[in-house]
């Protein structure tokens, strides 16, 4: 490869007709394409000296095949000049900022010298703007009277004349212009920034248009024998019949009147041609009614050639496929199906090491009939680079050909490092590296404890899988992307990944309160697990047989001197701390790698929180951390089928009391807000600072009805104990919390648009089933029913209101924070970080002195501070700081 | 509320581009005509040194190369 060489400087400039007649090799002037025999007519769009296409015929330029002439342009002779879209910008100021008699820049030598401070460099951006120059006045040169100079989109220019003090618009043709873009001197154009050796401004006016070569627009032939030409093509077509129709008119000395509506037409064709997505302009559409895709619309936008073809590319050596969980494999795997892992290939180069294995992988050959089968190789390379397919018969003699220095192209196999990706990668934990384990089925398998970095479900998320080819690939891959070294978040310095859903579920109920198990039942728990002996049992009954406690269990799993004090998440935060005594069992306790007390839920293992996780990475390292994990997710899935989790409607049952409790705080609340709006009814309301009574009486309403809510919940909630599914999963911080539960139990509570009770809707009223001006609580979107229960109509309807303002805010958002995130990453995503802690760009030019001004890896530290000072002292005190 | 700045003789430049062996142009920027700037004095081709107390580190140095503020 060639060495990198800075790039001195770039000249942008415009094609002048002079240069786009020597490029071209031919002059077009027949709009069809080809002939009745399927052969390009000469001078034709398709002339063979433009370039071929089909592959046997030669250039007529170059005497190339298909393959290898690059193709070369035409050029039309325009009947009469054209504006170029692209320029009616730079048109429009240059004609109101010059002559219109004798092209000189409006301003007198000594206004120029104000204006413009001579740059050091020539163009160095400081140029005159339409806004130096005074609007109606007499040019200082010539003294001609200036008139005003209207634009019209897409590309009419007028001049505004003023008789008997009527306004009148004289249109000014492409041919006028042209001829006063052609006064304007050289030295007036520096002033403005052009470089007038390659850009004059009369170039902007097309008098010749080039023809691109035909290898950039191809005929495609349909199945059918037709051919399809491309979009570009049948523009040109367009216009070189205009062209011509414009010719012969002009040559018959047509009228005047006719000859302007061509000309409109050919401009039209020119622009269209140009691009097709001008604003007032309608587009040129194909004969299906699809809009013609023209040149700008090649470039712009997602699919274009720069966003689509040049920074983003279609890659080999990948797969994609549904995900699907599997608590039995570790975080670092990645379950792959057959199919695929056959399909993929890692070259291993021949040595004199692995030759006979690389015999063998070739023997075997592409076909792997089942898992239990090793895997073979697709391909050979030689030395010469000729690839060879193996397959059928040429096993044998391929396997006995292979020597040093070829290559084998070896299917997938258990343990090879890849690399998996979940779009829209956010962050670099949206791509890890995982090992691969070929199964059956065909779904990618991953552990669920791995969803949270990628922010997958297994609703029917499709994944990427790629393979590095090469050994610096690999080890990269193993090194810096795999799953273990990305389990801290550089977001916060915390664990990302940890258990989830059931994980949490699982251990709370493993570990909640103190629970003795058998022999029989422990070994279910601990069945595949890796540990030498069982510890000393807990408890011995007067028969004799032992028992072990569930929080020995959990022991087994953590790594010896380990020392850990925290509150669990089922803490309520009481006012004064019982430590080990906590009726709730949440003051977690680990001495040496023993649990004491405390149960384990998502404070502990969770993803985001994960404080022994966390603290197993810091004390024993990432690879013993991702064994936790791994432990961790068999360990609760084990804990949760013990028992059996599941939650049915049922679940949400009250008894009658507190059905009766639930109706009474509701109709409180609702005799309440009556009762508050009587007294704004009658004025005597007291309006809060800065507050006009009807706001003040909204926000007591809001207040009440909120507390309300929140009453219903207590009251379910002291009926329904940890015996119930939904309070499990959100004391224990699995999913769900205490609201969602009120919802489903005890009443849904107010609706809301914009922080506000609902309001909107008919005169004075939200629906015509309330009275105008009703301010009652049911009037303005409280539901006092639960899910549970079911909703009144009018409920409904409020709650759909309400629902749909959070999928608005959801769709904004995403769409927002998307094009944010593409913008941030396309400003940073060249910086590196030196040697010597700077920042730097790919130029060397400095960013930051040092990183993050403090030169610290947010990703090592500990959620956000540099030192876990806390963390440290609890460990060795052994008691909660 | 503004951090300190300073203009930098000659010499600390020289061994502030050497520190980071670097050359002007690789500076971070400042327009001549910002408040801190013109408030002491600083001229295009200057180099102003910034100390500025910093949520990570307390206090943290940099160091911008004044330019003209080009026009629009």
């Amino acid at each position: 490869m060639p060495s990198p060489k800075r790039i001195g400087k770039i000249k942008f400039g415009l094609l002048s007709p002079k240069e786009i007649r020597t490029m071209s090799v031919r002059k077009i002037i027949w709009a069809d394409t080809y002939d009745d025999d399927g052969f390009p007519y000469p001078q034709g769009l398709m002339d063979l000296a433009l370039g071929v296409i089909d592959p046997g015929l030669r250039c007529k330029t170059c005497d190339q095949k298909a393959a290898d002439c690059p193709g070369h342009f035409g050029h039309i002779e325009l009947a009469k000049p054209v504006i170029h879209v692209g320029y009616t910008r730079l048109i429009r100021k240059l004609l109101r900022v010059t002559c219109r008699a004798c092209g000189r820049l409006l301003l007198s030598p000594d206004e120029i010298q104000k204006v413009s401070i001579t740059a050091e460099d020539e163009f160095g951006g400081d140029v005159l703007t339409e806004k130096d120059i005074k609007k109606e006045r007499a040019c200082p040169h010539c003294g001609e009277l200036q008139l005003k100079v209207n634009f019209e989109k897409p590309t009419t220019f007028s001049e505004v004349l003023l008789e008997d003090g009527k306004k009148i618009e004289h249109k000014l043709t492409p041919a006028d212009i042209r001829a006063r873009l052609e006064r304007i001197p050289d030295s007036d154009l520096r002033l403005l920034g052009i470089n007038p050796d390659v850009a004059r401004p009369e170039w902007t006016i097309l008098t010749v248009l080039p023809v691109p070569p035909v290898t950039m627009r191809p005929s495609i032939i349909l199945e059918n024998g037709q051919r399809s030409e491309d979009d570009l093509t049948h523009k040109l077509v367009d216009i070189i019949r205009i062209n011509q129709r414009f010719k012969e008119n002009q040559d018959a000395g047509a009228p005047q009147l006719i000859i302007e509506d061509l000309w409109e037409l050919l401009q039209y064709h020119v622009t269209t041609y140009l691009d097709n997505e001008v604003a007032g302009c309608p587009p040129a559409r194909h004969r299906s009614g699809r809009p013609l895709k023209t040149l700008s619309q090649r470039l712009k936008g997602k699919d274009g050639r720069f966003r689509g073809s040049l920074s983003g590319k279609r890659v080999n050596f990948s797969a994609r496929t549904v995900i699907s969980p599997n608590p039995n494999l570790s975080v670092t795997e990645v379950g792959v199906p057959l199919s695929i892992a056959i399909e993929m290939t890692v070259p291993i180069r021949v040595t004199a090491h692995n030759i006979e294995e690389m015999r063998e992988l070739v023997l075997r050959g592409p076909e792997r009939k089942s898992l239990k089968v090793p895997c073979g190789a697709n391909y050979v390379i030689r030395p010469d680079n000729r690839r060879l397919r193996l397959g059928g018969d040429n096993l044998e003699t391929i396997a006995e050909q292979i020597e040093p220095g070829y290559t084998v192209e070896r299917q997938l196999r258990d343990g090879d490092i890849v690399l998996f990706n979940r779009q829209p990668s956010l962050h670099r934990m949206s791509i890890m590296a995982h090992r691969i384990k070929v199964m059956d089925g065909k779904t990618f398998r991953l552990n669920p404890a791995v969803c949270p970095p990628y922010n997958a479900d297994f609703d029917g998320d499709e994944m990427n899988l790629h393979v590095p080819q090469t050994e610096e690939a690999r080890a990269e891959a193993a090194i810096l992307i795999a799953v273990q070294e990305n389990i801290l978040s550089p977001r916060f310095g915390g664990p990302i990944i940890g258990g989830i859903h059931d994980h949490i579920s699982g251990i709370f109920m493993l570990t909640h309160d103190l629970r003795w198990f058998t022999k029989s039942e422990i070994l279910y728990l601990l069945k595949y697990f890796e540990f030498e002996h069982l510890p000393e049992p807990g408890k011995v009954e007067e028969d004799g047989t032992p028992f072990w406690s569930n929080k020995q269990v959990f022991s087994i799993i953590l790594p010896t001197g380990l020392n850990m004090v925290f509150r669990a998440s089922s803490c309520v935060n009481c006012d004064e701390c019982k430590d080990e005594g906590c009726e709730r069992d949440a003051f977690v306790r680990i001495i040496d790698g023993q649990l004491q007390t405390g149960t384990i839920d998502k404070k502990s293992i969770g993803a985001f929180d994960g404080a022994i996780l966390n603290r197993i990475i810091r004390q024993y390292g990432m690879e013993r951390a991702s064994h936790f994990i791994d432990d961790m997710t068999r360990l609760s899935i084990r804990g949760i089928m013990i028992d059996g989790f599941s939650f049915g409607i049922d679940d949400e049952d009250l008894s009658r009391t507190e059905y009766g409790q639930i109706e009474d705080e509701l109709s409180k609340a609702e005799d309440d807000v009556d009762r508050r709006i009587r007294i704004f009814q009658e004025g005597q309301l007291e309006p809060m600072p800065g507050r006009t009574p009807e706001e003040t009486l909204e926000m007591q309403i809001m207040q009440v009805l909120g507390k309300a809510r929140d009453r219903t919940g207590e009251i379910a909630g002291r009926h329904l104990g940890l015996g119930n599914s939904a309070v499990l999963m959100a004391v224990s911080g699995a999913r769900g919390s205490m609201l969602n539960l009120t919802q489903m139990a005890g009443c849904i509570g107010q609706q809301s648009v914009r922080g506000e009770r609902i309001m909107r809707g008919y005169e004075e009223r939200t629906l015509p089933h309330y009275r105008r001006g009703d301010r009652g609580a049911d009037a303005h979107g409280f539901i006092k029913h639960s899910y549970k229960g079911g909703l009144s109509p009018t409920e409904f309807f409020f709650h759909a209101i309400g629902g749909r303002e959070g999928l608005v805010d959801t769709a904004v958002r995403t769409s927002q924070s998307g094009y944010l995130q593409r913008r941030l990453i396309n400003a940073l995503q060249d910086l590196k970080v030196e040697y010597d802690g700077t920042v730097r760009t790919t130029m060397g030019r400095i960013i930051q002195y040092q990183y993050g001004e403090d030169g610290t890896d947010p990703m090592k530290g500990a959620f956000g501070d540099p030192v876990d000072v806390k963390g440290i002292v609890e460990s060795i005190l052994k008691v909660e700081v | 509320m503004v951090p300190d700045h300073q203009v930098m003789s000659e010499d600390e430049v020289k061994t502030l581009l050497a520190r980071y062996s670097i050359t002007f142009e690789q500076l971070p920027k400042i327009y001549h005509d910002d408040a801190a700037v013109k408030q002491i004095n600083g001229k295009v081709g200057d180099v102003i040194q910034i100390v500025r107390q910093s949520q990570t580190a307390g206090i943290a140095e940099a160091y911008r190369l004044v330019i003209r503020r080009p026009k629009k």
